[in-house]
Parts: C-alpha cells; sequence; structure tokens
C-alpha cells in the first residue's frame, strides 16, 4: 500500500480572530495517511485553533487545507467527515451510550442490523461491550472517553481529530488510556491528530510532534529526535528537563565550539544555531547526562557544590551550584555507589560536548 | 458491643439510635425554628385564605340562618303546589324579625340571586306586612304582589333552605339545577362564563406559544454571546420586568390606539389607509401583544439557564459526526433544552391564565379573561362566594395542567435555573 504521504496539508495558513493578532503564523504542515501526530504546545499557541480549522469550526484566515488532495475550507464540517474526540467528551446526555454511537450512523441512513453491526464492534474495541443501554451520566470518566472515541471511530472515517481528550482524567487512567488509544490507532490505521499541552502524553503516544509555540511549529519530529536533538531552546525548555548555560561563541571548529559563559569559563559545546565566534547562545544539556565522579573519559569536567538533594525513589535529584547555574539539575540513580551525595559536598560532573547543544539565545 | 441484641450500642451503652436522634434534635428545631416565620406566613396568607374561600363559595347558610321557621315547616311542602298556610305564617314571623333586625335587605339581595323579582316584592311585603292581620296570611301575602302566588318564588326560597350549595359552581359553567333539581345549562344567549373559561385558555395558550417562539432565539443568543453583549441583551429583557405593570399596559395603550403610534406608523408607509386603522386596543390583539411582552423575561430566564448549561461542543459534535446543522439543533441541542421549555411554558401558562391589570385594561369586552370576571364580582355585585367559587375553579385548573404535565414532561424535568 503506497502511503499518501501529505493525506492532510497546511498550506501557508494564517489564522487570525481579531484582524490585529495571528493565532497561527504560515503553518505548513503535511501529515501522512496512517500516521498519529501530535500537536503539542503551551496554551495559546494555537494548536487548537489548527484542530479546529481542521474539523471545520474555523475557517482560515489565508491559505487552504487540503484533506487526501482536495481543498476543504468550503466544506461545512459536517460533510468533511472527520471524526473528533472533544476535550470533554461531548457526548450526548440525552442518549445512550447505543445511541451516542448511532448517531454518525443514523444521519448517513445506514441499515439497522449494519448500526447495530458497528455499534457492537466499536464498542468491543473500546472494551465496553454491554454497556449500550447505559446513559453517559452512569459511566466514570474514563468509560465516558471510551465511548467518545468509539463514537468519533464508528463511523469508519479516514482521520480522527483529538483535542485534549485526556485532560479530565486522572494519572492513572491517563497513562493507561494513552496506550489504549496508541493500540487502537496501531489496529485500525487510522490517521490521528491529536492536540495536548502534556508532552509526556505527546511523546508515548505519537509518530510525530509538532511542538507550536506563537503560532508557529517549532520543530517537526520523531519524539526521540525532539527529545535528544531540540532545534532550538523553546523546544529543549519545553520538552523535557533541561540545564541551560547563556554565554558567547569564542572558538567555532567544525563540529565543536568553545563557549565562554558569563562567570569568564570555557565549556566545549555542540554548535546546533550558532553560526560564528561572537554569536550569543543557550547552551543546553539534558540532567541524565551529565554524570558524577565518572571514570568515563569527556571532554567537560567541572565541580559544583550540591545546593539540594530531593529523594524520588528509584533516583535521586541533585541540584547543583555549577558555573554560576545555580539551577543545575543531576539525575543520579539509586545505587549504593552514590551514597555520598549530602548536601554542601562538592562533587565532579562531567559531560560530553555532543550532549550540550548550543541553540539561540533566550 | 452488644450483637447479640443486634442494636448498636455508644460507648456510653445508650442505643445508637436513641444518640443520634438525641444528637440531631437540636439541629431539627434550629431548622423548624428558622423556616417557622415562612410557613406562619404561608398558613396566614396562603392556606388560611384559599380554605376560607372554599367555605365561602359552597356556604348557604345566611339564607338558611334567616328564615329556619320557614324551611322546617316547609320540609312537609312537595313543591308542586302553593305551599300550605303554615309555610306562609312562618314565613311572614320569620320575615318580620328580619325587619325588626333590619337585616331584611341582605334577605332581599340573597334570594334576588336565586330568582330575579324578589327585590321588589320583598319590598312591598316589608310595605304591607305592618297592617296584616292575625291569621290567614296566606291570603294576605298573595295579595301583596302577584308573584307570591307563583309557584315559582316559592320554590326558589325552599332551594335556599341547604346549608351547602354546589349551585355557585354550577353557575360559574353556566350550568343551574332547575326546579326539578337537575343540573341544565342556562339558555344559549346567556352563556358568559363558558365563553370567558375557552378565552381564558385560548389567550393563556397563544400568549405561551407566541413567548416560546419569541423567548426561544433570545435565550440562546444570551447564552452563545460573549459576556459582554449578553450582559447587555440581558439587561434589554430584563429592563421591562423592573418597569410597573401598569407602566407598560398604558404604554402599550399608549402605543396601539387607534391614533397611537403604531398605526401612525401603519399610515406612513402606506399599509393602511388613514380612515381605516385598525383597531388593536380593547379586544384580543391588545391583550395578546401587551401579555406576550410582559410574560416574555417568564419565558426567556428559564430557557437561559437551561441553555447556559449546554456545552457548545455538544452542537460542534453533533456537527462533525456527520449532522446537518438542523439535525445537529433537532437531535442534540433541542432535547436538552426541554426542561427549560416546560418550565417556562408551564410558569407562561400558568400566570396568563390567572391574569387581571392587563386585560382589565386593554382588554376591552372582547379581550377580559376569568380573572376580570372574578374581580366583577368581588367589587361590583359583591357575590364573593361566586368570586371564591370561580377563583376554586382557576385553582383547580391551573393544579390540574401541572398534573397532566407532571404525567407528560415529569416534573423533575423542570429547571428553573
Amino acid at each position: 500500500m503506497s502511503k499518501n504521504l501529505d493525506f492532510v496539508k497546511f498550506d501557508k495558513v494564517d489564522k487570525s480572530y481579531d484582524g490585529k493578532v495571528l493565532v497561527v503564523k504560515d503553518l505548513n504542515l503535511d501529515i501522512a495517511e496512517g500516521e498519529f501526530i501530535t500537536m503539542l504546545g503551551p496554551s495559546g499557541s494555537g494548536k487548537t485553533t489548527c484542530l479546529m480549522m481542521l474539523a471545520g469550526f474555523e475557517t482560515p484566515t489565508n491559505g487552504e487545507i487540503y484533506l487526501d488532495k482536495n481543498p476543504i475550507s468550503n466544506i461545512p464540517p459536517h460533510k468533511r467527515g472527520i471524526g473528533m474526540v472533544f476535550q470533554n467528551y461531548a457526548l450526548f446526555p440525552h442518549m445512550t451510550v447505543y445511541e451516542n454511537l448511532a448517531f454518525p450512523l443514523k444521519v448517513r441512513k445506514f441499515q439497522k442490523d449494519e448500526i447495530d453491526k458497528k455499534v457492537d464492534k466499536a464498542l468491543s474495541m473500546v472494551s465496553l461491550s454491554g454497556f449500550e443501554h447505559r446513559m453517559p451520566g452512569q459511566l466514570s470518566g474514563g468509560q465516558q472517553q471510551r465511548v467518545a472515541v468509539a463514537r468519533s471511530l464508528v463511523f469508519d472515517p479516514q482521520l480522527v481529530l483529538m483535542d485534549e481528550p485526556l485532560g479530565a482524567l486522572d494519572k492513572n487512567l491517563r497513562e493507561s488510556m494513552q496506550y489504549e488509544i496508541k493500540h487502537i490507532h496501531e489496529s485500525i490505521g487510522v490517521t490521528v491528530v491529536y492536540v495536548t499541552h502534556d508532552q509526556s502524553e505527546a511523546l508515548t503516544m505519537s509518530n510525530r510532534i509538532a511542538v507550536f509555540n506563537d503560532g508557529k511549529v517549532q520543530q517537526l519530529s520523531s519524539p526521540d529526535k525532539l527529545y535528544e536533538e531540540p532545534v532550538n531552546s523553546f523546544v529543549a525548555e519545553f520538552i523535557g528537563e533541561n540545564n541551560t548555560f547563556a554565554g558567547q561563541v569564542t572558538n567555532m571548529s567544525g563540529k565543536a565550539c568553545k563557549v565562554k559563559l558569563n562567570d569568564g569559563t570555557e565549556i566545549i559545546a555542540n554548535p546546533i544555531s550558532v553560526k560564528s565566534n561572537g554569536d550569543k547562545t543557550t547552551v543546553s544539556l539534558r540532567p541524565e547526562r551529565a554524570l558524577i565522579n565518572t571514570k568515563e573519559k569527556m571532554d567537560n569536567n567541572f565541580k559544583g557544590k550540591i545546593e539540594e538533594v530531593i529523594y524520588h525513589g528509584d533516583h535521586t535529584r541533585v541540584r547543583l551550584d555549577l558555573l554560576g547555574n545555580k539551577e543545575f539539575i543531576l539525575k543520579v540513580p539509586n545505587s549504593s555507589a552514590n551514597m555520598d551525595i549530602k548536601m554542601g559536598n562538592q562533587i565532579n560532573v562531567s559531560w560530553n560536548s555532543h550532549d550540550a547543544r548550543a541553540l539561540d539565545p533566550k | 458491643m452488644s450483637s447479640e441484641t443486634g442494636k448498636i450500642l455508644t460507648t456510653d451503652g445508650i442505643p445508637l439510635e436513641v444518640s443520634l436522634k438525641k444528637a440531631e434534635r437540636k439541629n431539627k428545631i434550629k431548622a423548624f425554628l428558622l423556616v417557622a416565620p415562612l410557613l406562619l406566613f404561608l398558613l396566614i396568607t396562603y392556606i388560611f385564605p384559599i380554605g376560607d374561600m372554599l367555605m365561602r363559595s359552597v356556604d348557604d347558610k345566611m339564607v338558611t340562618e334567616m328564615l329556619p321557621k320557614t324551611f322546617k315547616s316547609m320540609e312537609k311542602w312537595d313543591g308542586k303546589e302553593l305551599p300550605p298556610e303554615e309555610v306562609f305564617e312562618s314565613f311572614y314571623f320569620d320575615f318580620q324579625k328580619l325587619v325588626e333586625e333590619k337585616r331584611d335587605g341582605k334577605l332581599s339581595t340573597q334570594l334576588n340571586y336565586t330568582k330575579n323579582g324578589f327585590k321588589s316584592i320583598l319590598k312591598k311585603l316589608r310595605r304591607k306586612a305592618k297592617n296584616f292581620e292575625e291569621g290567614n296570611y296566606k291570603e294576605q301575602i298573595m295579595a301583596v304582589h302577584k308573584r307570591w302566588a307563583d309557584v315559582e318564588y316559592w320554590r326558589a326560597i325552599q332551594r335556599r333552605a341547604p346549608a351547602y350549595t354546589s349551585q355557585k359552581y354550577l353557575k360559574g359553567i353556566d350550568m343551574y339545577k332547575n326546579e326539578e333539581g337537575k343540573i341544565v345549562s342556562v339558555e344559549e344567549d346567556r352563556r358568559v362564563h363558558r365563553i370567558l373559561w375557552l378565552r381564558t385558555l385560548e389567550i393563556a395558550f397563544f400568549v405561551t406559544l407566541l413567548c416560546f417562539l419569541m423567548a426561544y432565539p433570545i435565550a440562546h443568543l444570551l447564552a452563545t454571546l460573549p459576556m459582554k453583549y449578553s450582559n447587555l441583551l440581558m439587561i434589554c429583557v430584563l429592563l421591562p420586568f423592573w418597569t410597573s405593570l401598569l407602566v407598560r399596559t398604558a404604554s402599550w395603550m399608549i402605543l396601539l390606539q387607534q391614533q397611537g403610534v403604531v398605526n401612525d406608523f401603519f399610515v406612513m408607509i402606506g399599509l393602511v389607509a388613514d380612515d381605516n386603522r385598525p383597531e388593536m386596543m380593547f379586544n384580543k390583539t391588545g391583550t395578546y401583544v401587551a401579555m406576550t411582552q410582559i410574560l416574555l423575561p417568564f419565558m426567556v430566564l428559564p430557557l437561559y439557564s437551561v441553555m447556559k448549561t449546554i456545552s457548545p461542543s455538544l452542537m460542534r459534535a453533533g456537527k462533525s459526526l456527520g449532522g446537518t446543522p438542523f439535525v445537529a439543533f433537532w437531535k442534540v441541542y433541542f432535547p436538552l433544552t426541554i426542561p427549560g421549555i416546560g418550565a417556562g411554558c408551564l410558569l407562561v401558562f400558568i400566570l396568563a391564565i390567572g391574569y387581571y391589570i392587563t386585560p382589565a385594561l386593554v382588554g376591552g369586552a372582547s379581550g377580559t379573561l376569568i380573572s376580570n370576571q372574578i374581580a366583577f364580582h368581588m367589587k361590583s355585585t359583591l357575590d364573593w362566594s361566586f368570586a371564591s367559587a370561580m377563583g376554586l375553579m382557576l385553582l383547580a385548573g391551573v393544579l390540574a395542567i401541572y398534573w397532566v404535565y407532571n404525567k407528560l414532561v415529569g416534573v423533575d424535568n423542570i429547571k428553573l435555573g
């Protein structure tokens, strides 16, 4: 099966509500058929607006959206055939679970026995068989969520949009629902566009993640690349934890550069978005990439003072005062070798220059 | 723990139930004292007057007490021919006693309700009775006026013998107990009340319908507009609500009269000829227009409070699942507003059915309602028992509507806000 690589295509889409501020700026985004793509970003970053434009509840101010190569700006929502899961589920409270699921089939004039079959199938997919005659109010949050997912899939749409569907659930339920939605996606191969502000949700579920900020896609890549190789300091900050050093590039040499920090020390970093000497930069380093008292040979070695130790069970978080950064965080696995971590102690911290990414200044 | 007796005891050995009651008694008394003023108020201003009305509407003791001897002697009379001398005699003595106590006027009013023509013959009897001689009262009374020799009038007196009567209720629906004691309708040209009842129901129904048709879109707009606009609109809806009812009705009179603003406008745009201005006042049209406007907020507010709770994402869900805007509205939105519709319609209908001031002022002859008739009997004819009877019939009607409504929609589904 040859996959359609631009099943959904945002082509130079702008959106403004008041004619003064652009909520979405020049968005270009291709979504492949069968992909699970997540729009991730802080609130107000334009991700939900993009979803609403795709669903047809908002119209682009400029540009066009294509669904399977057809422009859809002039097609009303009910003719787009896109399934949607809403933030608060939006189950019809006066209908039973069965009637909720049958609604999209009835308006499409399916036969009664066909409706029964499809509803059965959709409910068993979310393991809610036997709940047909319950009212939504009689279901728990997680069950309502599953009904909403089943309803968005019951009429076999090619594209399903999910607008922060797990936002109202508690942590455990949210995690199990993440896997469940992921498995459903894998088993039926539907294209999913998922909106969330929860980065762990995005990282666990998606094929690709589009990080939104300020109306623009900051980075579009697979979850591992996004985490390991952020292209700018917003993404580095937003995804996962991050230690930063502000400084100035002093010596560019191909795959490495020297960065002079504000306190005068020089560190070696990996130049990502710096071009030449004198560029201001923010160096980003993931906490788990810095090691203490290691025997491995690494090209950055410094001494820091332990300011705070927070016990987390399987690991300990250590806050250091390192190179003028009092918020330097380390994650230390709980093993007998690291028992000497005490407040006030001086320890050696080392990392590879490859992991210290010199990004744009904040 | 005393598991043997099955009763759970507290640590002090008192049964738990007793201890619980004791602990809650204080709260119960407190709660009762807090609601007691309202309870008392309701008893005095609501329950008691309604009870009194009920008594008044069936009470017919007045005549019974005024003519005790007459009714006693009438017990043997079969009512076919003129009563025997004995009846005339006791009537004479009863009447003389009333004249002495100066209560004969009341008797004549009461008897006149039963049959027209009593007033004048009683007045005449009073004048002539001074010169009556002892014995043979039948002859002497019959000589006063020829109606005293008419058996119909004596039957009319006899009909007032029971202490309680359903006559006022029958009168309320244009029926009466005829001479043979059968319940029959009055002649067609005298059936005023039935027309009024039907008109009241008709006007209340159409006012409710008009209110619903106009309030639904407004309420929807109110519920969906952003806060700063919806507040303004809400004030526009409520402003008339805060204006005096009389002022509003009077302004409708100014607007709707034949030389009024609305008619002037119609003439100006050439819709009607100047010498052929439509009458919109002192008829049903006036009542419809004014009552609909006045009762509109009672429909808007319950609808609004229900619509406010309906998440806009439900309509979106309906559309995204393939429903046209109309299907999404009809299958998703509309069913969810039914509690508000029920509350609003019930409220407006019940208010409309007993409406008084507006129809009295703008209704004219063809636009008045049953409540105006009740007021008429309260103030003009002073037939309070008839007014009470009609008031109670109205109350019963409202309760019946409520009951029907409960069967159809379910009172639990009402949402007033």
